[in-house]
């Protein structure tokens, strides 16, 4: 650029000092609140990934229902079977270990682990409880899904090798009137009853979960179920980008018949709300932004107005179009980046204060963080919004016909 | 025979708005270098116009002008700011000198464009042409603060300092009292004649146009009369 036209932006933007902070500050809280209400639902989006994330794996095959087909497969062709019914009742899946060696060898998965899942009834004395129970081996689980730092009461490692031993949810702890040693009696939908010694007890704040589930060995869950030792119903998988599992999905389901389904599928209900909500959030805090941009537009239309005769002169001495544009671009450039710079700083200490917002509940202080990328992105998106505003009355500038100034 | 250094062929040109009026008829005369040459006629008679249109800012007529043996006509908007640049100054009735910087600024923006000369040797050159139009001690003031005379004084200054071979001026003494008329007078008698810069100048003030070396009278966009004083 050249020299010059920097130093008549800079003498503009010096001589009119109050302007170009009104027009920075309309910059600063645009941008500040687009990076903070950015932040929120970044921080809320991971924190409820995170929540997802304690109880789920990233993708799931198992063995779906099979429903009967009619025979006929044309249309406008009579059916041969017309009441469809589910065919197979067993949720087996064949040979499992070798599935899971295939899966394993896919460059993008990072774990898997099998698990039989069967109804239980908890009992205690007459009082009955109905939930899930995972049979698993809890060594591979807690490496997946990190149970340990869950556990309210007991050791994960005492079930390892405890084939009389079950981990209790804290719901069905509390409502049975339970602790960890205790025995309980615990029957299947095939009618087999058992009674297990209460190794602990995990609490992960999602109360459908906390009052419904237990662990126990894969081989007491498969006793459950009257199967052989054979028996896995569920292959859990986590991959290297759970934000990618459904390209991972697509491909996995290739390599067997068996559902394959990714985490998004199973939470369809909760990523349609986080995908709403940052829809939401995302055009409020653009709009906010905009307006900021019609502040700038606003300023350096005024200013040009007065400065018209200037600008004549400019051009009469040999200022070209593109030069007068450069000088405007220039001043909504400096404003952009004061008030850019200024708008990370007031974004950054509404995102230090809401860090130190007490939510309570599960989600303690509020979920959010410092994310270097949002930052970058909410500086590049203000200076392209306050250079996209000052583009316009830069251009008028520019094509200022300096003769009917003069003749004036 | 002198050199040219400006030249028109048959310029003409139209007002459409509010209705269809020819304000130049077929304008065809020279101007030669180190010549003081001054337009004179009534009001609407065109000859801001037709300076408008020697300035190459105008670009709407039909004709041919030529400045310093090249074609103007037809050039694009950057060519001809290139050219006003290095080759042409402008002295207006009203001062335009930009406020919020100083006289010695003011001077330096057109060279500062040019970048012929580096930024220190622009600043001594623009504070020499202050000198010889006697306004050096004005140098750091702010454009807005110096008396009419004194700003017309420094955009003379502006107008020379890349010293271009024409100086175009729109009644350059409009605005002016007798004694800072005579100064300027002075000054354009000095650029012409001891620097051999061409002046053109509109005017309406006759006793100003009698001393300039040659007059151009217009009538109703036509050339009624030519003197030589």
């Amino acid at each position: 650029m050249q020299k010059a036209n920097l130093e008549i932006a800079i003498t503009h933007i010096v001589t009119r000092k109050k302007q170009t902070l009104v027009a920075a500050l309309g910059v600063t809280i645009g941008l500040s609140i687009y990076l903070f209400m950015n932040s929120l639902t970044n921080g809320f989006d991971k924190f409820q990934n995170a929540e997802t994330f304690k109880s789920t794996a990233h993708i799931k095959i198992y063995k779906d229902d099979e429903q009967t087909k009619p025979l006929s497969k044309y249309e406008n062709s009579r059916a041969l079977i017309i009441n469809s019914q589910i065919v197979n009742n067993s949720k087996k899946i064949i040979n499992p270990l070798q599935l899971i060696s295939i899966i394993k060898k896919e460059p993008y998965i990072t774990d898997v682990i099998m698990q039989v899942d069967f109804s239980a009834f908890y009992n205690k004395g007459t009082a009955q409880v109905k939930g899930t129970g995972n049979g698993v081996n809890i060594a591979e689980y807690n490496s997946m899904f990190n149970t340990q730092k869950y556990m309210k009461a007991g050791s994960i490692s005492d079930l390892q090798n405890n084939m009389n031993g079950i981990i209790l949810g804290s719901g069905i702890a509390e409502k049975l009137g339970v602790r960890v040693g205790d025995n309980i009696s615990v029957s299947s939908s095939f009618g087999v009853g058992k009674n297990l010694k209460i190794v602990g007890i995990f609490e992960l704040g999602s109360s459908m979960v906390d009052n419904a589930k237990s662990f126990v060995n894969i081989s007491t869950a498969q006793q459950f179920l009257k199967e052989s030792s054979s028996y896995v119903n569920t292959i859990y998988a986590n991959t290297v980008d759970y934000n990618n599992s459904t390209e991972y999905m697509n491909r996995l389901q290739q390599l067997t018949n068996y559902t394959v389904e990714d985490w998004k599928t199973t939470n369809a209900d909760i990523m349609a709300i986080s995908s709403t909500r940052n829809i939401m959030f995302g055009a409020i805090s653009f709009a906010i932004l905009v307006v900021a941009a019609f502040g700038i537009y606003n300023i350096l239309s005024s200013t040009i107005t007065q400065k018209i005769n200037d600008i004549a002169i400019l051009k009469a001495t040999g200022y070209r179009g593109s030069d007068v544009i450069q000088i405007f671009i220039t001043e909504a450039l400096i404003m952009g980046l004061i008030g850019a710079a200024a708008g990370l700083l007031l974004g950054s200490l509404l995102i230090f204060i809401m860090q130190n917002v007490y939510v309570g509940g599960p989600v303690g202080y509020f979920p959010i963080s410092f994310e270097k990328s949002l930052m970058m992105e909410s500086f590049l998106i203000g200076i392209f919004v306050t250079l996209f505003a000052g583009y316009f009355p830069a251009k008028k500038a520019a094509d200022v016909d300096p003769v009917s100034i003069f003749r004036k | 025979m002198k050199e040219i250094v400006l030249k028109t062929k048959n310029i003409s040109k139209y007002f459409y708005d509010p209705v269809q009026f020819q304000v130049l008829n077929d304008i065809s005369f020279n101007v030669y270098k180190g010549e003081f040459l001054t337009l004179v006629g009534k009001s609407g008679s065109g000859k801001s116009t037709l300076l408008y249109c020697l300035s190459t800012m105008d670009t709407d007529y039909t004709g041919e002008l030529d400045i310093l043996g090249d074609k103007i006509t037809g050039q694009k908007p950057n060519e001809l700011a290139d050219i006003r640049n290095k080759s042409i100054g402008f002295i207006f009735q009203f001062h335009y000198l930009l406020p919020e910087f100083s006289s010695l600024k003011n001077v330096m923006l057109p060279a500062l464009k040019l970048g012929k000369y580096s930024p220190k040797e622009i600043e001594e050159r623009a504070y020499h042409k202050l000198e010889i139009l006697g306004v050096e001690d004005q140098a750091l003031k702010p454009a807005n603060k110096l008396s009419g005379g004194q700003q017309q004084r420094v955009s003379i200054a502006r107008s020379l300092i890349n010293d271009p071979d024409i100086i175009m001026c729109d009644e350059p003494t409009g605005n002016l009292d007798s004694r800072n008329t005579q100064i300027v007078f002075e000054i354009f008698q000095k650029i012409t004649h001891d620097f051999g810069q061409t002046i053109i100048a509109v005017t309406h003030d006759l006793d100003f146009a009698n001393k300039s070396d040659r007059t151009i009278e217009l009538a109703d966009g036509k050339i009624v009369a030519t003197h030589l004083n």
